[in-house]
């Protein structure tokens, strides 16, 4: 699939999963989708091997816009495309958005075939200013 | 051997002082982190630290920026939370800078620039009570070739230094006027690890 793919990262994988059947609900199939969440270990957090293999799931040539919801959600999402490393890791975005949101409107412009640029500044959008 | 021959030092033995003081203050850390945090931080920190025991050999067995860089992984692989990949990121920006052999001046400039590696990303500062706060009088401390238990005493200063100060980054920065009067618990575990790294040089003496 050529569009941009959408990664959620929740420190609840109730959240992450949620905030994904919305996506899927009122985008559709267009948009390559993986969430994670969860410390790996039964609690709340978020894992960055985790992380690693939703971006792999969602993959796509045009890259990927990643939504997350509390700073550690951030920073460990920023450290998973680090481990990726390049040629990828130019083409994922941590995007500053709220996450439900952020995911829906980002995933509606990824699925009308927009660039990843476009599609994080959809998501910027909607960040409190 | 002093801190001066750090060189000479057994990676073995270093990584279990610094996994021994994370368990045997486990307890603490969480409580410290349940009053102004998410209270898994002694959990966390106890489980990365275990991780990196138990494969010991392998790592004492790599050269010394090489070793670090794969510890620096491992936690961030198993600490979790924001913990993780701070920890790991001070670690592996360690293993990126230092010699194999390092002296002195080498560690203090490697650990220098591996501060720099945790500001940026926790994309924070030194006074927003954060593992910085220990990181950055400990560094000095370095540069002024203060003795070992100088630079204990350093870090345990600087970790009761962040009990007054209000939390401006994670999730304690939540709590805004509320974070004071509570030590940070990142800045606890580094001035643990920084004890139980010094102790360990120094006493091989």
């Amino acid at each position: 699939m050529s569009n941009v793919g959408i990664v959620i990262v929740s420190h609840s994988p109730l959240v992450a999963e949620g905030t994904a059947d919305m996506v899927r609900q009122m985008v559709g199939d267009e948009v390559p989708l993986a969430w994670c969440g969860g410390n790996g270990h039964g609690g709340l957090g978020t894992n960055v091997e985790a992380i690693m293999v939703a971006i792999d799931k969602a993959w796509s040539e045009a890259g990927v816009a990643i939504l997350v919801d509390l700073g550690g959600a951030e920073t460990n999402s920023e450290m998973a495309v680090e481990m990726i490393g390049e040629p990828r890791a130019q083409k994922i975005i941590v995007c500053n958005a709220p996450i439900v949101e952020g995911a829906v409107m980002a995933a509606t412009e990824a699925s009308g075939g927009a660039s990843l640029r476009e599609v994080v500044a959809t998501a910027h959008e909607l960040a409190p200013s | 051997m002093s801190i001066e021959a750090m060189s000479k030092v057994d990676l073995k033995a270093l990584i279990s002082a610094a996994a021994d003081t994370i368990a045997a203050h486990a307890e603490e850390l969480t409580t410290l982190d349940q009053a102004i945090g998410d209270g898994d931080h002694g959990l966390n920190m106890k489980r990365g630290f275990e991780a990196v025991r138990a494969e010991a050999d392998a790592f004492a067995a790599k050269p010394l920026p090489d070793a670090l860089k794969a510890i620096g992984t491992k936690l961030v692989m198993t600490v979790g939370g924001a913990s993780g990949p701070l920890f790991g990121t001070l670690f592996m920006a360690l293993g990126k800078e230092i010699s194999s052999e390092p002296d002195r001046a080498n560690l203090a400039t490697a650990f220098g620039k591996a501060i720099e590696a945790v500001a940026a990303r926790g994309k924070s500062q030194v006074g927003q009570k954060t593992m910085l706060d220990v990181l950055q009088p400990v560094h000095e401390a370095l540069l002024q070739r203060r003795t070992g238990p100088e630079i204990v005493a350093a870090a345990d200063n600087a970790a009761n230094a962040t009990v007054p100060m209000k939390a401006l980054r994670g999730r304690a920065s939540f709590l805004g006027d509320r974070s004071i009067g509570h030590m940070d618990a990142g800045a606890r575990s580094t001035a643990l690890l920084v004890r139980a790294v010094a102790e360990t040089i120094e006493g091989h003496a």
